[in-house]
């Protein structure tokens, strides 16, 4: 379970953005987490994806309490969790090539010889041809961006993923392409998802359950 | 009635390094009335943007155009930088950016912005200018309590009109808005796109161009597809979300990859603007291909298929 209790979080200790949020995920689920522009969901999945550190309250990984955040969180809990954000420009080093973006996480775990073999597993699966992952980041569109951003995502081969506004900036054939590659790779490593995001009808066409943002936090 | 904005056979070009060119706008043509909304889709890099910029004069140093884009007599294309600074950007063409955040000067007020640019288009006297700005905001519905704060103090809504209320202000005839609801949620898309048909309404022609096929649905009177540079369908917007629905297998590809349809992608991607295929760009994706897609389809009755003539496609499946 990826179990998130009564969590307060914000960029001010005076002044949380939200209160008591909680919210659990089962293996192999997926739950969408719909709210509107500004009430917190993305600072709650930086913290579902122990990227930032909450105020109070607890996350559970797998039976894990987690203790520490960011790059002090343990390399076994770090690694279980995979994470797409909205925006694949502000997500991408512009000097690695896509094939070395998403080979990134397996080089910075000691596992550099898998590169290949799991980029090109990765690359057919995505839609990314050789072509493109000679290119950097500036030679590429959003959606060609964001379709290597899921790959890095998944190249760890993660028991839960974290998609942020994943196809916000993205035309709709793109959207479900990205969809279709998440829930292969749901069905096949029966992993849980968070997909937190704006759109009821993608959200409702994509989850076993979709959360009202309102209902899972406390007001203070 | 004389179009606002009539647009023949617009090509834009870039040149590269080693004498490669890159074809971002292919023969573009279409007409925008004063009160119409036209809705330029289509998914990101397929030229939309590129369309926009050469309406404004904004392209970059190797672009090569070609073709015609009159406005009031003038044609953009073959503007000096001096026509276009003094008589188009603002006064003839007022955009609405995409990201208004990032289109305002971080260290100035909104009340700053708006008396700058009245001070410019309109030339208002000091005297007149606190009164000018109440009405530009007003215009745009920007919140008077909120001129002055700076961007970064506003919401992306806020902000969005804001960026309206600054391009407004030279009364040109038409809008150009490129994308302005990216990153927006549902709400404030909606009410983003209603205010821009407002505009519209008031008179004005409203080019907008966006990847929001929900948006357009939303506002647009007519809806051209693009696709890897070119325009591949120009239809009716009540007949291209409604029935009969598009004619372009891509734009009806589009349309079915939606969550509230099928949510089946387009197989594929796109040609790259540097490497298109000789015949028609989308026959590589498209389950109609056949010997004839080996040219290049002219558009016809507002569809550039060699296919669309063909009745079947209403009662036909659409493919994953």
């Amino acid at each position: 379970m990826l179990e998130l209790h009564a969590i307060t979080a914000g960029y001010d200790p005076r002044a949380p953005v939200f209160h008591g949020a909680s919210l659990t995920i089962a293996p192999g689920e997926a739950v969408g987490l719909l709210g509107p522009s500004g009430c917190g969901k993305s600072t709650l999945a930086r913290v579902a994806a122990l990227l930032h550190r909450p105020d109070a309250g607890r996350v559970v990984v797998d039976g894990t309490e987690v203790r520490r955040w960011r790059h002090r969180a343990p390399r076994e809990l770090r690694t279980a969790i995979g994470v797409v954000f909205q925006q694949p420009r502000t997500s991408a080093d512009p000097r690695l090539r896509l094939r070395d973006l998403i080979a990134e996480p397996l080089r910075a775990t000691g596992r550099g010889d898998l590169a290949a073999g799991r980029v090109a597993e990765l690359a057919a699966a995505v839609g990314l041809t050789d072509d493109l992952l000679g290119r950097r980041p500036h030679e590429v569109s959003d959606g060609q961006l964001q379709r290597a951003c899921l790959a890095r995502a998944l190249v760890l081969r993660p028991r839960w993923l974290v998609c942020d506004e994943m196809t916000a900036m993205l035309d709709a054939s793109t959207t479900a392409a990205l969809v279709a590659v998440v829930e292969a790779y749901r069905r096949e490593r029966g992993a849980g998802l968070l997909v937190v995001g704006h759109d009821r009808v993608l959200l409702e066409r994509w989850c076993d359950r979709t959360e009202e943002w309102a209902d899972r936090v406390r007001t203070p | 009635m004389t179009p606002v904005l009539s647009v023949r056979d617009l090509s834009v070009r870039f040149r590269m390094r080693g004498g490669r060119h890159v074809a971002a706008v292919d023969a573009a043509s279409f007409d925008l009335a004063a009160g119409e909304c036209l809705a330029l889709v289509g998914e990101s890099g397929c030229g939309k943007s590129v369309l926009a910029s050469a309406l404004l004069g904004l392209l970059p140093g190797n672009a090569l155009t070609a073709g015609t884009a009159v406005i009031d007599g003038t044609d953009l294309l073959a503007a000096d930088e001096r026509t276009l600074a003094r008589t188009v950007r603002g006064r003839r063409v007022g955009l609405v950016p995409q990201s208004p955040a990032a289109h305002l000067t971080p260290v100035r007020t909104v009340r700053a912005h708006l008396e700058e640019t009245l001070r410019a288009l309109t030339g208002t006297p000091r005297r007149e200018l606190r009164a000018a700005v109440a009405e530009a905001a007003e215009r745009a519905a920007f919140p008077p309590g909120l001129l002055d704060h700076y961007p970064h103090e506003l919401s992306g809504g806020q902000a969005q009109r804001a960026a309206t209320a600054l391009a407004l202000i030279g009364d040109a005839p038409l809008l150009l808005a490129d994308e302005p609801t990216t990153g927006l949620d549902r709400d404030l898309v909606d009410r983003t796109v209603d205010e821009l048909r407002r505009h519209a309404d008031d008179g004005r022609a409203l080019l907008l161009i966006t990847h929001d096929l929900a948006a357009a649905r939303r506002v647009a009177d007519r809806v051209a597809v693009m696709y890897a540079g070119r325009i591949v369908e120009l239809s009716d917007a009540g007949r291209f979300f409604g029935d009969p629905g598009p004619r372009h297998p891509y734009a009806r590809g589009l349309l079915a990859a939606l969550p509230e349809r099928d949510f089946t992608p387009i197989p594929g991607m796109p040609p790259e603007l540097s490497a298109l295929p000789d015949g028609c760009a989308f026959a590589a994706r498209c389950h109609r291909a056949d010997d004839a897609c080996r040219a290049v389809p002219r558009m016809a009755g507002g569809v550039a298929c060699h296919h669309s003539g063909e009745e079947h496609h209403s009662e036909e499946p659409v493919r994953a």
